[in-house]
């Protein structure tokens, strides 16, 4: 911003003035005041960075976050599984699976999820035993835990937005491929997994990128069916000593950091995906730019 | 069958929806015989090299290669449908070259070459490279192994899927316009790895545009029109004196 006042002079002789822009400085200096007036007024708010601080590696609450990470995880997989096989039966020809499909996706994107969590915790109440072909019934409160209900409850929620968002990637993936993996001979599976997946996989991701960051935040909700999860964890304490805010933020914190991490992840997901999708060399990660800087970049 | 024929089509019909695309081809392609067939757009020649390898079914009469009727077990008079497997085992030894190239813009040259190989014919990663590297050099794409496709030219991407397809050792080769998608002035290298392929000795039908092509390398040159073959001889006979007014008005466009 400073260059934009000062002149340069030409080498034919003349000199240039640039533009002056006068809306910048002032939108500048209005977001820099309220920032300043933001940042002293949180100062001053009666919280305790100590307590936050000490909070922030307590260890229920890293014990929480891990419950939440690995029911992110958990839930994202069955959503992913069902997602893919929700999306192939919805474009299959046969119209039982394609119908059944498309129920899938109305019952569980037609009711809330919150909702659809209190079902699955309560289900012993009207399925008390559970049996499958092959295996002794089992008593439906030992398998439905609640970390298992909210991961199958969220898993499932989760399985009916993927499903379309693999849909669309692809049905994004050009007809003549699937011809020529036949024309070599490919049966029907491989060509799904050889050649349309991971070219749909380009228009999939950054959806699906959303969906894991959003699942994080609405891993929260498993709270109610009694997942000590973070922010359970965090409601527990503070019921106890009554530093709320102080808490709340511990939990902010992490959800940011987590989610910074998941990014980065998605960065590099993307760019795995993109080979070849551009006649230029892939743009360089964080990692070879400093590598470049610094003298010690490899061939890649 | 006699010995020596390795296509042959008998009375095919496709239909879509109301529209009759083709109507009645009967047509006998001998081993190591170079076909090409010509014809306006919309004249049925696309649609009757897809029924070859099945990529679209007939809606009547049948089609032979090699003995086997394709997309169909025959038992006396009975016809029963062929597994998506069963097609697709037909389908490994009749390669196909698009219009469009359709190579896998996700994998290297080599990877798009050793695809069939390794994975349907599931024959030694090792083996395939080398054979792969092979035909690249024969299609004059040497050196190019670790390129995608999006960074060759036109003309490189399809003799790139030339060697695709001959990396499957196909006993017949479908060309479904395979110059129509090029700047002019690629068009001559990728005819020049097609002439080459018929001096080998390889069956191919071609369906092409190329008049000069179909008259240096055809032994037969087939003209369809309104889904039928109506005139079929040597290059000689059809292209030079043509006895059928439909393939007069075409050649007189054309050329």
């Amino acid at each position: 911003m400073t260059s934009a006042t000062s002149t340069t002079a030409t080498s034919d002789g003349f000199v240039v003035v640039p533009r002056r822009h006068l809306g910048r400085w002032i939108g500048a200096a209005v977001v820099l005041v309220f920032l300043v007036w933001l940042g002293v007024s949180v100062s001053r708010a009666a919280l305790d960075w100590g307590v936050v601080r000490s909070y922030l590696t307590f260890p229920v609450i890293l014990t929480g976050l891990g419950i939440a990470i690995v029911l992110t995880i958990a839930a994202m997989a069955i959503g992913l599984v069902m997602g893919v096989v929700t999306a192939v039966m919805r474009m299959s020809k046969n119209p039982v699976t394609a119908g059944v499909a498309w129920l899938y996706v109305w019952v569980f994107r037609g009711t809330p999820v919150y909702l659809q969590l209190l079902i699955w915790f309560n289900l012993a109440i009207i399925f008390p035993v559970i049996g499958f072909p092959g295996l002794a019934p089992t008593r439906t409160i030992d398998l439905l835990t609640p970390f298992v209900a909210a991961a199958i409850g969220l898993g499932l929620n989760q399985g009916a937005y993927t499903s379309e968002v693999v849909r669309s990637g692809i049905l994004s993936v050009d007809e003549g491929q699937t011809e020529a993996a036949q024309a070599i001979g490919m049966p029907r599976l491989m060509i799904l997994r050889r050649i349309v997946l991971p070219q749909a996989m380009r228009v999939i991701i950054p959806p699906v990128g959303n969906e894991v960051i959003g699942m994080l935040k609405t891993t929260s909700l498993a709270s109610a069916i009694g997942v000590s999860e973070i922010l359970a964890q965090a409601q527990h304490i503070y019921f106890v000593n009554s530093r709320i805010m102080e808490l709340l933020i511990v939990c902010a914190i992490w959800y940011l950091a987590a989610v910074s991490v998941l990014s980065i992840g998605q960065f590099y997901l993307e760019r795995h995906y993109a080979k070849g999708s551009t006649s230029k060399a892939l743009a360089p990660t964080p990692l070879q730019r400093l590598r470049a800087v610094f003298g010690t970049a490899r061939s890649y | 069958m006699s010995a020596d024929l390795l296509v042959r089509a008998e009375s095919v019909h496709k239909n879509f929806g109301s529209n009759q695309v083709l109507r009645g081809i009967n047509l006998e392609v001998r081993r190591g015989e170079v076909l090409c067939l010509l014809g306006a757009s919309g004249s049925g020649k696309s649609t009757l090299l897809r029924c070859i390898n099945h990529l679209e079914a007939v809606s009547n009469g049948r089609i032979w290669v090699d003995d086997e009727v394709i997309g169909y077990r025959q038992d006396g008079n009975r016809l029963t449908e062929l597994s998506d497997t069963e097609v697709a085992r037909q389908r490994r030894s009749i390669g196909m070259v698009f219009q469009r190239f359709n190579l896998f813009p996700h994998m290297t040259v080599l990877e798009n070459v050793i695809e069939g190989p390794t994975r349907v014919q599931r024959i030694d990663a090792g083996q395939a490279r080398q054979e792969a590297i092979e035909l690249l050099d024969r299609v004059g794409l040497a050196g190019r192994e670790g390129s995608y496709p999006r960074q060759l030219s036109g003309g490189q991407q399809q003799r790139v899927a030339i060697a695709r397809a001959l990396a499957m050792k196909p006993v017949l080769m479908l060309f479904d316009e395979p110059t129509s998608a090029l700047d002019p002035e690629l068009v001559g290298e990728v005819l020049d790895v097609m002439k080459d392929l018929a001096r080998s000795g390889l069956t191919m039908i071609v369906v092409t545009h190329e008049i000069g092509f179909a008259k240096e390398v055809a032994d037969r040159v087939a003209f369809m029109a309104d889904g039928q073959i109506v005139e079929l001889g040597q290059p000689q006979e059809v292209l030079v004196n043509p006895q059928h007014e439909r393939t007069r008005q075409f050649l007189s466009r054309v050329m």
